[in-house]
């Protein structure tokens, strides 16, 4: 088999590479090695509106429920409320990932990429010591597939970057480790997502509610590897549950690592590009992935286009994927990933009088960056190293 | 030996994504563990539904 261009995995990052180039006349195929696109999911779902809106138009069958607003919830139980537009900016819509991830895996294919379900991707093959392929495994069938250029869209547990001599390893400290469960509760609200805080409830983390419409949400936790320990996740997540929704049905067991480590020293090798969770371009703070995953997909898209026809993809020649999404995607989460380091080590008591400062602040039209602002004003002491954000 | 609790196995990856050793593959809901596991344990330590133990080879 032969193309210009292989797409390893097919979640947002991979379909949005594929549909990219595509349509900018490149023969692409996308291996999925799953054998359905987007499940079992691990994820919470939560996605910016606007954000969705501006990369692609959404179908309504991706939209499980749409959140009015967020909450935050301090480790002693202070409640912070943000409306729509303010943690609107992280979370909006709440997707349904199994048909999200599929919807735009058939976009790319609507648009001439072949798609390859139950396919894993075993290894690079190599010409003159530069990648020319991936040796793969179709339905249990060894298979070549010659390419030019190789994109590695394979999620949080990567194996594309390390096959090109790309070290992804992931440090405990920058990796949230995370379980959840899809819950169905009289209690829900339907409106809202919601956040809560606290070195005993999420060490370097936080617990989250997403609402799936119904009486549903997504229930999760994330614990910074570091901090973690052997099933700690799923102990915490199941204490909440029964102190907060002591009543709930549980309908699915999810788990999940999301890549907080900022961004990586290359996401670019000769023939090889990394795009998405495999690029650990996952947002530090608030774990989210999916836009910055679709806005890089993108660019590795077009860049892939411009570089096969010119017939150059070393390492060199790729820069201009590294550059571009370094550019826009890797400023946000270079910056959020201080802030984190920042968070991760902060008390009880001092995330407690951080939330207390947020009290009287009209948040109506903050954006999680607005709301780090007002702390930094309000905590200018307590926050002193991250005042040069305050600007 | 590592040892995988495939009962208790949630197959997120977030073990394979500490791996320094690049010991593990997650295939679907597989996981699998080759001979470069240098037994460090970091992943036993990152999963959250604690399916991942590291035990000595006699009780094997």
């Amino acid at each position: 088999m032969k193309c210009d261009l292989v797409v390893v995995g097919a979640g947002p990052a991979g379909s949005m590479v594929a549909k990219t180039a595509s349509k900018a006349g490149l023969d692409v195929i996308i291996l999925e090695k799953r054998q359905e696109i987007g499940d079992p999911v691990r994820c919470a779902e939560g996605v910016s509106k606007k954000g969705l809106e501006k990369l692609v138009d959404p179908d309504p069958s991706w939209i499980a429920a749409e959140a009015k607003g967020a909450r935050l919830y301090a480790p002693d139980g202070t409640e912070i409320v943000m409306s729509e537009d303010k943690a609107g900016a992280e979370v909006g819509y709440v997707l349904e990932r199994k048909v999200f991830d599929r919807g735009l895996a058939l976009q790319a294919a609507l648009e001439g990429a072949k798609v390859m379900v139950k396919t894993r991707a075993l290894g690079l093959l190599e010409r003159d010591g530069a990648p020319s392929g991936i040796f793969a495994q179709c339905v249990g069938e060894n298979l070549k597939i010659e390419a030019p250029l190789i994109i590695g869209a394979d999620g949080v547990e990567s194996k594309v970057g390390r096959w090109a001599g790309i070290d992804t390893a992931l440090k405990p400290r920058d990796v949230e480790v995370c379980a959840q469960f899809l819950i169905q509760d009289e209690s829900v609200d339907d409106d809202y997502c919601e956040f809560f805080l606290g070195n005993k409830i999420a060490p370097g983390g936080y617990v989250w509610s997403f609402p799936k419409g119904n009486k549903m949400a997504n229930l999760g936790i994330g614990v910074l590897g570091s901090k973690s320990s052997s099933g700690m996740p799923l102990e915490l997540l199941n204490k909440f549950l029964k102190n907060h929704f002591p009543e709930a049905n549980v309908l699915e067991i999810m788990a999940g690592g999301v890549p907080v480590s900022g961004p990586i020293e290359t996401t670019t090798a000769d023939g090889v590009m990394l795009v998405g969770d495999a690029a650990r371009q996952s947002d530090p703070i608030t774990g989210g992935g999916i836009i910055n995953s679709m806005k890089a997909g993108i660019i590795a898209g077009e860049v892939a286009a411009e570089q096969v026809s010119e017939e150059n993809l070393s390492k060199e020649a790729l820069k201009i994927y590294e550059d571009r999404w370094r550019e826009t995607v890797g400023k946000h989460i270079n910056r959020n990933y201080g802030v984190k380091e920042f968070f991760v080590e902060l008390s009880d008591d001092e995330l407690n009088r951080l939330m207390h400062s947020l009290e009287k602040q009209d948040l109506a039209q903050a954006t999680l960056r607005d709301m780090l602002k007002i702390l930094i004003k309000q905590n200018p002491k307590m926050l002193w190293k991250l005042r040069h954000l305050a600007v | 030996m590592l040892t995988v609790n495939r009962y208790k196995c949630g197959y997120c990856g977030a073990c394979v994504s500490v791996c320094p050793a690049t010991a593990l593959e997650l295939v679907d809901t597989w996981l699998e563990v080759n001979d470069d596991c240098t037994q460090c344990g970091r992943c036993t330590k990152i999963c959250p539904m604690g399916a991942l133990e590291l035990v000595k080879e006699e009780k094997r």
